[in-house]
């Protein structure tokens, strides 16, 4: 697996940054939410592959296996914990999203700041 | 194999967010990042984090969608195209990822064995856990045994999170009162909520409702 090198690494940085313009670029608050997930989602991908080691397997311990490799466990501990954070905190934006839309109804940014000027 | 199946989903992966930045229609958008979290859960079951990808197939493409789904069903679901030119931010976005590129240069091979990142307390877990704690997952035993503060934190944010969401729609528009000559005009004797006052004198009113007045509104909204 060597032979992919830094392929992994790229891409989880194109991933990201596809999911930053889609953050600051767009208008939209449900579209900037969902570049949000794009980019969290990268980051995800990034720590997994820190913890894959070539030629291992998950780490749930097997029968008699003693020359079996194991993947580093704590990046899967780390991000198990995010993902569920992750989604705790796109819901808080989206209820955000949501009182925004009863109170300006609108969800487009150019429109919220004309209407609140 | 391995490589071609990672690379084939990373592929995808990247197509996939392409096509969502590219996507006018919010209620696609939302389909094709639910493709994307799934996309990505077998990219951790290749990279042998199956458990992150079981709860990133649940919350991440299962939750994540619903209550995205939810949300457009609230707010509409097509997107304007934006007025201003995107050149400030690709401009942001392409410097950013440069440096990332380049702070990449210097970090390790993949998937070798040697890595700084598998020399700490991994292998302790690695070798000890089975005796330590007893469950042969040892992202288990982490979790629960020797991260469980961690875990305990993770819970207290979610809480967070419930109690925030449910204010925030909780308060909703209902008692929308109109203030004139400075003096709030209570609705509670109609038993129906003023709403004709602007969204704007509304907004900041909602704010100083005393616990009393809002558990009235509520229960005659």
């Amino acid at each position: 697996m060597t032979a992919l090198g830094l392929f992994n690494y790229w891409a989880v940085i194109f991933l990201m940054m596809v999911g930053f313009y889609t953050l600051i670029a767009r208008g939209n608050l449900v579209k900037k939410i969902i570049g949000l997930n794009i980019f969290q989602t990268s980051v995800f991908i990034l720590y997994i592959t820190m913890g894959k080691i070539t030629g291992g397997t998950a780490p749930i311990f097997v029968e008699g296996g003693e020359d079996v490799i194991y993947s580093n466990p704590i990046p899967h501990v780390l991000i198990l914990t995010a993902i569920v954070v992750g989604v705790a905190t796109s819901a808080v934006g989206l209820s955000l999203v949501i009182r925004i839309k009863e109170a300006f109804g609108t969800i487009e940014e150019d429109e919220i700041q004309d209407e609140s000027l | 194999m391995v490589e071609f199946v990672d690379i084939a989903l990373l592929v995808l992966l990247g197509i996939t967010a392409f096509s969502i930045l590219r996507q006018k229609n919010l209620f696609a958008a939302v389909m094709m990042a639910g493709i994307y979290s799934l996309l990505s859960a077998g990219l951790f079951v290749v990279m042998d984090a199956v458990d992150v990808a079981f709860t990133e197939a649940a919350v991440g493409a299962g939750i994540s969608t619903i209550l995205m789904l939810g949300t457009l069903a609230l707010v509409g679901h097509s997107e304007h195209q934006p007025q201003h030119r995107p050149i400030l931010p690709l401009f942001v976005v392409i410097l950013t990822g440069a440096v990332l590129v380049y702070g990449t240069l210097d970090i390790p091979q993949f998937g070798d064995a040697s890595n700084p990142a598998h020399h700490h307390v991994a292998p302790h877990y690695l070798e000890e856990s089975e005796h330590e704690i007893g469950i042969p997952n040892v992202v288990t035993s982490v979790l629960a045994s020797y991260r469980g503060y961690d875990t305990m934190g993770e819970t207290t944010v979610i809480f967070a999170a419930l109690v925030g969401v449910l204010l925030l729609l909780s308060l909703g528009p209902r008692p929308r009162r109109v203030v004139s000559n400075g003096q709030r005009i209570s609705d509670t004797d109609s038993g129906k909520p003023v709403s004709e006052g602007g969204v704007e004198e509304a907004q900041e009113d909602t704010l100083q409702i005393s616990p009393e007045e809002k558990t009235l509104g509520d229960t005659n909204g």
